[in-house]
């Protein structure tokens, strides 16, 4: 059975774990019938030409885990960070983990998507929030209308959230094959600030898809830090799809750290609505043998006076393949924006590939935009005067690489972040660098 | 310690260097001199392993080893040092984190630990102070937007870290003024020892006014056609070298 149809038939025995007289529940059946009618993309659309799901969709997932499993701590301490303090929202094969989170209701409400959907202390929120900025392609909509777990977290007005939430979906391989659909919302209200640290992590090689729509409410003056670190097997393979909708004032930053995993695809959009804010995205992509990494992002002016920053660094070996397609859509009435985009890539080996295409529709005329693009090799000049200063070659490559990829690191707030996504790239380049970044 | 014996190195089928003979003892200071595009360039970048040249004929000793065939970094690593005329820029990587991974590298190679962190502080600072070089300096990116001056004066900088046996010294004065050319002069006196030998490469003699060479030999067309002593330094800056290619082709 085709998992389109497999998924359409599950959503019979899904309804039956779930309250199908709620408001939520109208959206999840609206979204069904999204998905029948789009299915999967296909190459045939053009935010799809470069990647394909094929090889990933024709593994005959599980889609609802039926075992149940406990992890220890330390079996799994090494995917957190956990030199420091934080708030955990654990998931194994789709289910919550209590004994590996850390949640709260003090104050802050971190804590569970599967409690924010069916209790009535959280029915305005879902209401004014839920499925109001996640799109109706099929993926979305195949998400949303299986939507029952996942994260939540609503910090209300005038609070700085000192310690970060972490969430991190661990997959056993229980099941032979498992696809994951876990739905996060966050809401940050007026003049708070809250940084989310996102993980999705198969523990065996059975293949892993994860399809997850998280929608990020920043109101005016919030500011959100969002990292994700997408370190994966090459058996596991995730669409990330973000939507993050901005109020005035506010500041958005999402740094998408990708270094592993079969397929990865980055859906992220930024809706700005509102005077004066600021929208950032940042990415390092390191991927070898057959991985694919796939970044889309659309970032859309809407109103006047509002920045973009968009820099993404790719470093692609063997017969890796990359995609970056960057829309920024600029409305009329948003004059003054100042969006900048940059993806700069470097092919280490002949059989490695990028598609980057740069998508610029501006209708105001008072904007400065910019944005360009390189992909080229290390430069020889440089290698030479490294090795001649007793560098040798292999050292001499990962140093330029770091160096490369480095002013994607200067804007990581949280120094934990930034020393564990370096020892993973100096991991990655296969290098026992000396030096701190 | 560094002896060069019917040295031919050519890029794309293009000869460049046509049978250099040099041979330079501990303790020397030699200048090479010449007009541009005489192989002066050259003859530092395959000394120090440029891939980009192919030795044809000839071999270069250190220390009575061919070094022919080692990489860059294994020269390195066996006491040669070039500073280069156009020092290259690497943003991204500081110059205290360049020099700490340099050291450290040469260390492994000779199977020593890396140099302890107190050490390494000391030595920069002291190293830093006698070039007359800025604390900020140190924590900038590589020769990225440095000055002309700045960037030769990190070379000797790095030169004085590393301590070479062998230094070639490319050009160092051009883009020089006058007080830097003196502070860059000076380091490099003070790392002469009876040990260690020094080539300098230039057009002009008067870096040579402050490092002293003991032989002076003038490059043209890929050939050394004349040495000398000290003073033929003085003679080419006051007659040119047209002279010499008259005499040349006598």
């Amino acid at each position: 059975m085709e998992l389109k149809e497999k998924l359409m038939s599950s959503f019979m025995a899904f309804e039956n774990t779930v309250d199908i007289d709620s408001p939520v529940h109208d959206i999840r059946t609206e979204a069904i019938k999204h998905f029948e009618n789009e299915g999967f993309p296909t190459k045939r659309q053009e935010a799809w030409k470069y990647t394909s799901l094929n090889a990933v969709l024709k593994h005959n997932y599980s889609v609802f885990p039926k075992h149940e499993d406990a992890l220890e701590f330390k079996d799994v301490k090494k995917y957190f960070i956990h030199d420091i303090d934080s708030y955990k929202i654990i998931f194994i094969d789709g289910k919550y983990s209590s004994h590996l989170s850390q949640t709260t209701h003090d104050a802050i409400d971190v804590c569970l998507m599967s409690s924010a959907l069916t209790k009535p202390k959280y029915r305005l929120i879902i209401e004014n929030y839920f499925n109001k900025i996640a799109t109706t392609d099929g993926l979305s909509s195949l998400n949303t209308a299986f939507s029952a777990e996942g994260a939540y977290i609503h910090i209300p007005k005038n609070k700085l959230v000192e310690k970060p939430i972490q969430i991190i979906h661990f997959s056993t391989g229980n099941e032979a094959a498992l696809m994951l659909q876990p739905r996060n919302l966050v809401v940050v209200d007026e003049n708070s600030h809250v940084q989310i640290i996102e993980r999705h992590q198969s523990l065996t090689d059975n293949p892993v898809l994860t399809n997850s729509v998280t929608e990020i409410f920043a109101n005016k003056r919030a500011i959100v830090d969002y990292y994700k670190i997408q370190n994966d097997r090459e058996t596991a393979s995730l669409i990330d799809n973000t939507f993050i909708n901005q109020k005035q004032e506010s500041i958005a930053k999402v740094h998408t750290f990708s270094f592993g995993g079969k397929l990865t695809r980055n859906n992220l959009n930024f809706y700005q609505n509102g005077e004066r804010l600021d929208s950032t995205m940042k990415g390092i992509t390191i991927i070898g043998n057959k991985q694919h990494v796939d970044h889309n992002t659309l970032v859309h002016h809407i109103e006047p006076n509002c920045e973009s920053h968009q820099d993404y660094k790719g470093i692609f070996n063997d017969n890796a393949t990359g995609v970056f397609n960057g829309k920024v859509i600029v409305e009329k009435e948003a004059q003054k924006t100042n969006a900048f985009q940059a993806n700069n890539n470097i092919l280490v080996s002949d059989k490695a590939s990028i598609n980057t295409k740069p998508q610029l529709e501006i209708f105001a005329d008072d904007v400065r935009c910019s944005h360009g693009c390189t992909i080229g090799q290390l430069d020889e000049s440089a290698m030479f005067y490294l090795r001649s200063r007793g560098i040798p070659e292999k050292e001499a490559r990962a140093l330029l690489m770091f160096a490369f990829s480095n002013n994607v690191l200067d804007s990581v707030k949280i120094p934990e972040i930034k020393n564990r996504i370096t020892k993973i790239i100096a991991n990655k380049l296969g290098v026992n660098i000396g030096f701190d970044l | 310690m560094l002896k060069i014996n019917n040295l031919h190195a050519s890029v794309e089928d293009k000869a460049i260097l046509r049978g250099i003979n040099l041979d330079i003892k501990p303790g020397e200071v030699h200048a090479i001199m010449g007009p541009n595009g005489s192989g002066k360039s050259t003859l530092a970048s395959v000394v120090a392993g440029k891939e980009d040249y192919e030795v044809n004929e000839g071999e270069i000793l250190l220390d009575g080893e061919n070094i022919d065939e080692l990489g860059a970094e294994e020269r390195a690593h066996k006491g040669v040092f070039l500073s280069f005329q156009y020092p290259v820029e690497i943003p991204g990587v500081s110059v205290t984190n360049f020099i700490k991974t340099a050291i450290n590298e040469t260390r492994k190679a000779k199977g020593l630990e890396d140099m302890p962190a107190n050490e390494m502080l000391k030595l920069i600072r002291e190293k830093s102070q006698m070039l007359e070089i800025d604390r900020k300096f140190l924590s900038r990116s590589l020769n990225e937007g440095f000055s002309g001056g700045e960037k030769k004066r990190n070379e000797i900088f790095q030169m004085a870290m590393l301590e070479p046996k062998l230094a070639i010294l490319d050009e160092t004065d051009s883009g020089l003024d006058i007080d830097a050319l003196r502070i860059v002069a000076n380091g490099v006196n003070k790392l002469k020892s009876k040990d260690n030998a020094v080539v300098v490469i230039t057009h002009y003699q008067r870096l040579l006014d402050y490092i002293v060479p003991d032989h002076v030999h003038v490059l043209m067309n890929g050939k050394i056609v004349k040495s000398g002593g000290a003073e033929l330094a003085h003679e080419l800056e006051a007659k040119g070298y047209d002279w010499i290619k008259e005499e040349v082709n006598a």
